[in-house]
């Protein structure tokens, strides 16, 4: 790319060296701040031998590592199901007939009650509502009512960014397909919902990231998974070092997820929107 | 005398507040190619989607060989299927190639074998110069051979009847000519077509009636060598010098 190295490739070098010498220099100074001031605290000791403790980090991350399969367990069958409620919710909120009415006026409620109630709430009535009602095992477990909870409130927020996508496919496409004879279910199986579901990948992954953290809620009405783990631990050694590994497993996970995520949606950007204003 | 494949009568239809289609009476027989032409906003386009029951009447009825399918409530998909429709913005699907685009619907409203639609499908690309174009997605391709997918893409319903709607309004004039060819061939198999346009030098060379809109109803009607040169309404006359003087006839 040696076409433009003139008067305005040095301008942009010479901006671009700039910034970098002042972000390295104020991050110089946050993190001169922090290793000089913080140890000044006067119980900073204490609090290191308590959350800082390497061989208690050591002792407890294999359970730890182990507890975590159990959150990603959860993960992998919560989504595939939020998926596929929050696509019947959000396809019941755009269907057009009135027939439907009934059908848009539940799917409207739904999205709103779910949404309106903090998630921890919902696993509590439903993870302890549930299986109190007398169901036989295996069916009584705090487990899959915590899961069903999750699904639940979950749908609700990803049929909304459904919604939306569905709504962003132009309507001549919708037109195109029903020229065709196509019914509004096939052009809508067919033509928008291919088209939709392209296009809100980048957020539904933002929503993925953040179930992969909310699922260690469901250890509030009992599994045993990273969270609760980390609070035996605790309890056991009288040391919260637990709590920092649970930590560092999720962000283990979290953050590539999250990077993965904003490339996608700069890449989606790219696609549909060309170059970016500087 | 063959009975008309369309008659429009007393076809009345409206936006809101905004009266669109002001009793429009229109017969259109089996191989008739018939223009609207007139001022934008004139009813032209309604007009066409109303054919393909996209957008339902308020007023009036149409019948399509003799059957009233304006009225509320009747299944618009066996009518679809006979008369297909072309619109100025292609809407091609931009998810699906070329080939898939076309064979659509022949698998999933005529219930075809992919095998046979995808065959039938090349046949027709290949009969419109596309056949080199059956693997590309929409964004890959022309203007022009965008509207001519578009085109295929109806025509694989095998339907009695084409709507075009100003179908080479969205296109760069060195492209306008391939697509208006596609049309006069059609033209040449004998297709019933109704289109709307503003290339007025392709609908007096084309039509065989040529319908003048304004306000939503049709102000002349008639051969286009007489439309064109004498026309009765002085409305539409007005609308003619205007787009002469504008060069575009």
């Amino acid at each position: 790319m040696a076409v433009a190295d003139g008067r305005r490739a040095a301008w942009e070098r010479e901006k671009r060296r700039r910034s970098i010498a002042v972000a390295a220099a104020s991050s110089l100074v946050v993190v001169a701040a922090i290793v000089a001031l913080v140890p000044r605290m006067p119980r900073w000791d204490r609090v290191r031998a308590s959350f800082f403790d390497g061989a208690q980090f050591r002792d407890s991350l294999p359970r730890l590592i182990d507890a975590f399969w159990l959150d990603v367990r959860i993960f992998l069958w919560c989504t595939p199901a939020i998926v596929a409620l929050a696509l019947l919710v959000a396809m019941a909120r755009n269907s057009r007939s009135a027939a439907l009415f009934p059908l848009r006026v539940i799917s409207v409620a739904y999205t709103d009650v779910m949404r309106g109630v903090p998630i921890i709430l919902w696993i509590y009535l439903i993870g302890f509502g549930v299986p109190g009602l007398g169901i036989a095992r295996p069916w009584n477990s705090p487990l899959l009512w915590g899961s069903v909870a999750m699904v639940l409130t979950y749908s609700a927020y990803v049929a909304e960014v459904f919604r939306a996508g569905i709504e962003s496919v132009h309507e001549s496409q919708r037109a195109a397909a029903r020229s065709l004879g196509l019914s509004h279910w096939q052009s809508m199986r067919h033509v928008v919902l291919p088209q939709a579901v392209r296009r809100v990948v980048p957020p539904l992954m933002n929503d993925m990231v953040s179930l992969q953290k909310d699922v260690a809620l469901v250890s509030l009405i009992g599994p045993i998974e990273i969270l609760r783990q980390a609070g035996v631990d605790k309890a056991k050694f009288a040391n919260f070092t637990p709590y920092i590994a649970a930590a560092i497993v999720f962000l283990c996970v979290t953050i590539p997820l999250t990077r993965l995520t904003d490339w996608m949606i700069d890449r989606e950007r790219r696609r549909t929107q060309g170059t970016r204003i500087g | 005398m063959t009975a008309p494949r369309f008659s429009l009568r007393g076809v009345r239809k409206s936006f809101g507040d905004h009266l669109v289609l002001d009793g429009i009476d229109l017969e259109i027989n089996v191989g008739e190619v018939v223009t609207l032409i007139g001022p934008s906003g004139s009813g032209k386009s309604t007009l066409l989607r109303c054919l393909n029951l996209l957008e339902p009447i308020d007023d009036g009825e149409i019948l399509l060989d003799g059957v009233d399918i304006s009225v509320p409530g009747i299944d618009p998909n066996p009518v679809r299927r006979r008369v297909g429709m072309v619109f100025q913005s292609y809407n091609l699907f931009p998810h699906m190639s070329v080939l898939d685009n076309v064979t659509l619907a022949p698998v999933r409203v005529l219930g075809q074998e992919h095998s046979v639609a995808r065959e039938r499908a090349g046949v027709l690309l290949e009969r419109f110069g596309l056949a080199d174009k059956a693997a590309s997605y929409p964004d890959r391709l022309s203007g022009g051979q965008q509207q001519r997918v578009a085109i295929v893409r109806a025509l694989a319903l095998e339907p009695e009847i084409l709507l075009l709607d100003e179908i080479t309004s969205s296109l760069d004039p060195e492209l306008v000519g391939e697509v208006l060819d596609v049309v006069r061939e059609l033209k040449a198999t004998g297709m019933t077509l109704v289109l709307a346009t503003h290339e007025m030098g392709f609908a007096r060379e084309t039509s065989d009636t040529v319908c003048v809109l304004d306000g939503g109803r049709i102000i002349e009607r008639g051969a286009p060598e007489r439309v064109f040169s004498q026309p009765d309404s002085a409305r539409a006359r007005q609308f003619l010098e205007r787009v002469i003087r504008s060069g575009r006839l």
